[in-house]
C-alpha cells in the first residue's frame, strides 16, 4: 500500500494527515510552536497514535509559510553579497535597486558589479572580469559574509559566467552559500536577480529549518524521505529544496487549494481557506490554482514567480473582535495563542472563534465563558463576517453566474451555508486539514524556459522537454511517470534567425526509494 | 517651461504603457532609472513646443531593439545621452531640447533620461501619439521630412552614424541591421528637427496627455473606483469589449511579433467573441468576426481589475482583460496618414473606419 504523510506548518496550526492510497487514514491538528519543530514532532506523534501505519510511510511532504513570513516580517534574514555580471550594461540599475529600503538595509552586505555576461545569441557581451571576481571573493571572505547571490546578463541562455564566478568563490571562500540566478528564474534580469537575493538571504534559515524537520521526522521513528512543497503544488527532495527556499513562498495556499480539489473531487470552483489569521480566496481551474496575471511582490520585492491568484482578507479564527467604539473584526489576530488567549479557552481576548462558539456554529472550549455576550453583538459580528466573505467571493469570480465554493481550513465553520453569488458551499470531510492533504498528494516537477535558435518548433520543444525531465528526476521524480503539463512558445520580435522562447513544465510521481 | 515632479514620471509610466497599444515595451526600467536620478536631485523640465524658436534644434530619441533583450541589458541614461552628443558632434551644433519618438511604452521616458544627463528640457510631444512598429509610421514621415542622419550608441564603445538613407525604408533596414549586430538593443537619436518642424509636424501635448491618463488611473485606484472608466473619461475613449483571453497565436516575421488573440466575452459581452490582430502593437479588432476597431484608432488592452496595460508579449491565456479604443491624433487620420498607418499598412485589406466617426 502506498502511504504518504502531508504536513502543513501554518502561522497558527500544524496539521498532519496520513494518506493510504487515496484515502485519508488519519488527520491531526496541533498548535504551531515558536520553534516550529516541536509542533511537527507533536503532530507526528498524534498521527502515529491514530494510525501506527504512519511509520511505514513512503514519503513525507511538508508545506510551510515559514520563509515567506521571514521576508514579510523581516526576521531571521541573512546578509548577502550581490554579484552582478554584466557591465558595462545596466550600470545605472544596481542590485537591490527596486527593493523597499528597510529590507535592502537589512540584507545588503556588499554589492559587486563586474564586466561580463552574454548576448541573447550566446556571444559574450564582454569578457568576464575574473580578476575582479577573485578580488571580490576575497573581500567577501574578509567581511565574513556567508551568502552570495550571483546574477549574470542572459544567464538562462548561457550560465558560464555565473558558474565561473561560483568556482572562484569555492576556491576563495569554500564555506559561503552560493545562489545562482539561472537556477531560479527566467529572462528578466532584475526579477531573476531579486529571486536570487531573496533566496540567498533565506538560505541559512532554510538549511537549519529543513534539518530540524528531518530530525523531527527521525525522532518520530519515520524513515521515509522528506520533501518540501513548492509554489506550483509539486514537491522537491528536502536536501535539494533547502537550497531553494524561494520556491516554497506560495506553497501554503497552493496546498490548501489542491487539497480542496482532491477532497471535494471538484476541479472548477472557488476555494475559501479560513485560517487563524487570514482568509484566502482563490479559484481552481483543472484542479490547480489560477495564477496571478501580474508581477508578484514578496515583502515588497518584485519577482516573476508564478503564484496563485489570491485575495487575502484579514479574517480568521483568531481575529480579534473590537467592541470599544464601533464593532471591528481583525486584521489583528491572536494567531497560535488562540488556545491560551481566546475567551472560550480561558483567556480574555474576544476572538471570532468566541463569536462562533456563542452562536453555536462550533463547539470548542468552554461555551459558558461566552454565554454572557450580548446576542446583538454576536448577530452583528456574524453579519459582518458574511459581508466580508461575500464581497471577497464576488471579487474573485470571473463571471456573473453562481459558482460552487469549497470551504477549507481550521476556520471553515465561519463560512455560512448560503452566500450571495454562490451555488453551493461545499463542506467536505477533513476540510480543516485540506492543506496537509494538498501537501500529501503533491507530485514532482521540472521546468525549463530557454531561447532556441534555428530549430523547428517541435525540435525546440523536444529539447526543452528533455531538459525539464532531467530536472524533475534530479528533484526526486520517477522518470516513467513524467507528463508534460505546460508548453508555451513565443517567437521573439526583432531577433534575427528563428528565435523561439520555449517553456516546458513536466510533473511526475515521487520515485519510490529502493 | 515647467519642472516635472517625480510623481508625474510615475504617472507617465502608467499612461504611456496604456498609449503603447500593446507595444513600445514596459516603461518600468526607464522609470527605475528616473527614480534613481530624482533621488540624486535631478529635476527635468517640460516645455511647450510654442516656446521653441524656429531655428532651435531638437533631438528625437528612442531606445531601439527587442523588448525582451531590454529585460536583460537594462537601459541606462548615459548611453541614451551618448547618442545625442554623438549627433551634436556629427552636426557641429548643440541641441536646445529633446523629444520622444513615441509616447507609447518605455520610449516615453527615454528623453527624460537623456535630458537629465544633458541638462536639456523635454518637448511635450512625440511623432506617433502612441507606439508603432516601423520608422515610416511617424508624423514626420507623413509630412515628408528628411529621415537622416541617425546616430546609434551601444553600451560598449560602439557607435554608428547613418549619414544618409534613400528612403524611410532604407533607414529602417540599415539602422535595424546595426542594432541587431550590437545585440538587438541600442540607444538612437533620430534625424534632428528644427523648432519650426516640431511646431508644424509633431504630435504636441502627448507627454502631458500620458501623464494625465496615468494620474487618472492612480486616483481611481486610490478611491476604489474603476480605473478603466477613469481612462475612458479622461481620454475620451470607448469601451469595446471585456472578457478573458481564450487563445493566443504568435509568430515572428521580418523581425516583428505578429499574431492574433481571441477573447471570450464576460458580463455584458457574454456569448460574444473578440479577436485582436497585432504586429508588435494591436492593429485590428473583430467582434464576432466583423471588424470593430482598427489602426490608427488606439486599441488598448487593459487588466480588467487593475487597469494596467498588457503588452502583446505578455498576453496570457486566462487573463481577464478589457479592450478600449482611444482617438488617434488628427494627422494620422488624414488620407496620407491612413496610407502610412491605416489597416492596409499592416496587411489588412480593410477600409479605415474610426469608432469615433
Amino acid at each position: 500500500m502506498r502511504r504518504r504523510i502531508g504536513i502543513d506548518v501554518g502561522g497558527t496550526n500544524t496539521d498532519a494527515v496520513l494518506l493510504e492510497e487515496d484515502r485519508v487514514a488519519a488527520a491531526v491538528k496541533t498548535p504551531t510552536t515558536a520553534d516550529v519543530t516541536t509542533g511537527i514532532t507533536r503532530a507526528l506523534a498524534a498521527l502515529v497514535d491514530q494510525a501506527p501505519g504512519a511509520r511505514l510511510a513512503h514519503a513525507v511532504m511538508i508545506g510551510t509559510t515559514h520563509f515567506t513570513n521571514a521576508v514579510v516580517q523581516r526576521r531571521d534574514l541573512g546578509r548577502v553579497a550581490a554579484v552582478r555580471i554584466g557591465l558595462p550594461s545596466g550600470a545605472s540599475l544596481p542590485p537591490f535597486v527596486d527593493w523597499p529600503e528597510d529590507l535592502a538595509d537589512l540584507v545588503r552586505a556588499e554589492v559587486v558589479m563586474l564586466e561580463g555576461g552574454h548576448e541573447f545569441d550566446g556571444r559574450p557581451l564582454v569578457p568576464f572580469d575574473t580578476r575582479g571576481m577573485r578580488a571580490a571573493a576575497r573581500r567577501i571572505r574578509e567581511a565574513g559574509i556567508r551568502s552570495v547571490a550571483i546574477a549574470a546578463v542572459f544567464s538562462p541562455l548561457n550560465a558560464s559566467g555565473e558558474e565561473e564566478a561560483a568556482a572562484i568563490l569555492r576556491e576563495e571562500c569554500p564555506d559561503v552559500a552560493v545562489t545562482l540566478s539561472h537556477r531560479l528564474g527566467r529572462i528578466g534580469l532584475l526579477e531573476r536577480e531579486n529571486a536570487a537575493l531573496l533566496n540567498a538571504c533565506l538560505i541559512e534559515l532554510a538549511r537549519t529549518t529543513t534539518r530540524a524537520f528531518t530530525q523531527a521526522l527521525r525522532a518520530s521513528g519515520i524513515a521515509a524521505p522528506l520533501y518540501l512543497t513548492q509554489n506550483d503544488g509539486t514537491v522537491m527532495l528536502a536536501e535539494v529544496a533547502e537550497a531553494y527556499p524561494v520556491y516554497s513562498f506560495a506553497s501554503g495556499p497552493t496546498n490548501s487549494m489542491r487539497g480542496a480539489a482532491f477532497l471535494s473531487k471538484r476541479d472548477e470552483a472557488l476555494v475559501i481557506d479560513v485560517g487563524g489569521t487570514t482568509t484566502d480566496i482563490g479559484s481552481l481551474r483543472h484542479g490547480f490554482p489560477r495564477e496571478a496575471n501580474n508581477v508578484v511582490e514578496i515583502g515588497g520585492v518584485r519577482t516573476l514567480f508564478r503564484m496563485p491568484d489570491l485575495l487575502s482578507l484579514g479574517l480568521g479564527g483568531g481575529s480579534m473582535v473590537g467592541t470599544t467604539r464601533a464593532l471591528s473584526i481583525g486584521p489583528a489576530s491572536v494567531g497560535y495563542r488562540l488556545t491560551e488567549q481566546g475567551m472560550v479557552f480561558g483567556g480574555d481576548v474576544l476572538t471570532v472563534t468566541d463569536i462562533a462558539v456563542a452562536a453555536g456554529l462550533i463547539d470548542l472550549g468552554d461555551r459558558a465563558r461566552v454565554a454572557s455576550l450580548p446576542a446583538a453583538l454576536v448577530t452583528e459580528a456574524l453579519a459582518r463576517i458574511r459581508a466580508m466573505i461575500e464581497e471577497g467571493v464576488d471579487r474573485m469570480k470571473t463571471d456573473a453566474g453562481e459558482t460552487p465554493l469549497i470551504a477549507v481550513g481550521g476556520g471553515s465553520f465561519l463560512v455560512p451555508p448560503r452566500l450571495a453569488g454562490v451555488s453551493e458551499v461545499l463542506n467536505v470531510p477533513h476540510q480543516a486539514v485540506a492543506n496537509a492533504v494538498g501537501a500529501a498528494i503533491a507530485q514532482v516537477s521540472g521546468e525549463v524556459d530557454q531561447i532556441f535558435q534555428d530549430l523547428s518548433r517541435d525540435e525546440a520543444i523536444a529539447r526543452a522537454r528533455r531538459a525539464a525531465e532531467d530536472k524533475a528526476v534530479a528533484a526526486g521524480a520517477d522518470r516513467a511517470t513524467i507528463n508534460v503539463v505546460e508548453v508555451e512558445d513565443l517567437p521573439l520580435a526583432y531577433l534575427p534567425g528563428n528565435s523561439l522562447r520555449t517553456r516546458v513544465r513536466v510533473v511526475g510521481e515521487i520515485a519510490r526509494q529502493p | 517651461m515647467r519642472p516635472v515632479a517625480a510623481e508625474e514620471i510615475e504617472s507617465l509610466a502608467i499612461g504611456a504603457w496604456i498609449l503603447g497599444t500593446g507595444g513600445g515595451g514596459s516603461p518600468y526600467l526607464a522609470l527605475l532609472n528616473m527614480r534613481q536620478l530624482y533621488r540624486r536631485g535631478v529635476v527635468c523640465r517640460l516645455m511647450d513646443a510654442a516656446e521653441l524658436a524656429d531655428d532651435d534644434l531638437v533631438a528625437v530619441v528612442s531606445n531601439m531593439g527587442a523588448p525582451l533583450v531590454g529585460q536583460e541589458r537594462l537601459t541606462d541614461p548615459k548611453t541614451m545621452a551618448l547618442a545625442v552628443t554623438m549627433m551634436e558632434e556629427y552636426l557641429g551644433r548643440k541641441f536646445q531640447a529633446v523629444m520622444s519618438l513615441e509616447i507609447g511604452g518605455g520610449n516615453s521616458i527615454q528623453p527624460f533620461m537623456a535630458a537629465a544627463m544633458l541638462d536639456l528640457p523635454v518637448v511635450d510631444g512625440d511623432c506617433m501619439g502612441r507606439a508603432f512598429p516601423e520608422a515610416q509610421m511617424t508624423s514626420f514621415a507623413i509630412h515628408d521630412l528628411r529621415m537622416y542622419p541617425l546616430t546609434l550608441a551601444d553600451v560598449r564603445d560602439n557607435a554608428v552614424v547613418v549619414a544618409r538613407a534613400a528612403s524611410w525604408k532604407w533607414m529602417e533596414r540599415i539602422s535595424r541591421k546595426a542594432c541587431v549586430e550590437v545585440g538587438s538593443i541600442a540607444s538612437t537619436c533620430k534625424a534632428p528637427r528644427t523648432g519650426k518642424e516640431i511646431k508644424e509636424c509633431a504630435i504636441l501635448g502627448s507627454t502631458t496627455k500620458a501623464i494625465g491618463i496615468g494620474r487618472a488611473v492612480q486616483a481611481a485606484r486610490r478611491a476604489h473606483r474603476d480605473p478603466i472608466d477613469a481612462v475612458l473619461e479622461i481620454a475620451a475613449g470607448v469601451k469595446i469589449f471585456s472578457g478573458k483571453i481564450h487563445d493566443i497565436a504568435r509568430r515572428t516575421t521580418e523581425g516583428f511579433l505578429r499574431g492574433t488573440a481571441t477573447i471570450e466575452g464576460l458580463d455584458a459581452f457574454r456569448g460574444h467573441t473578440f479577436s485582436l490582430g497585432f504586429q508588435n502593437e494591436f492593429a485590428v479588432g473583430w467582434l464576432d468576426g466583423l471588424p470593430r476597431v482598427m489602426t490608427p484608432d488606439l486599441i488598448c488592452v487593459l487588466d480588467t481589475v487593475s487597469g494596467d496595460a498588457i503588452g502583446t508579449e505578455t498576453l496570457r491565456y486566462g487573463q481577464r482583460v478589457t479592450v478600449i479604443a482611444l482617438p488617434a491624433p488628427p494627422i494620422l487620420l488624414t488620407p496620407k496618414g491612413i496610407e502610412h498607418v491605416g489597416p492596409r499598412a499592416f496587411g489588412y485589406d480593410l477600409d479605415f473606419r474610426s469608432v469615433f466617426a
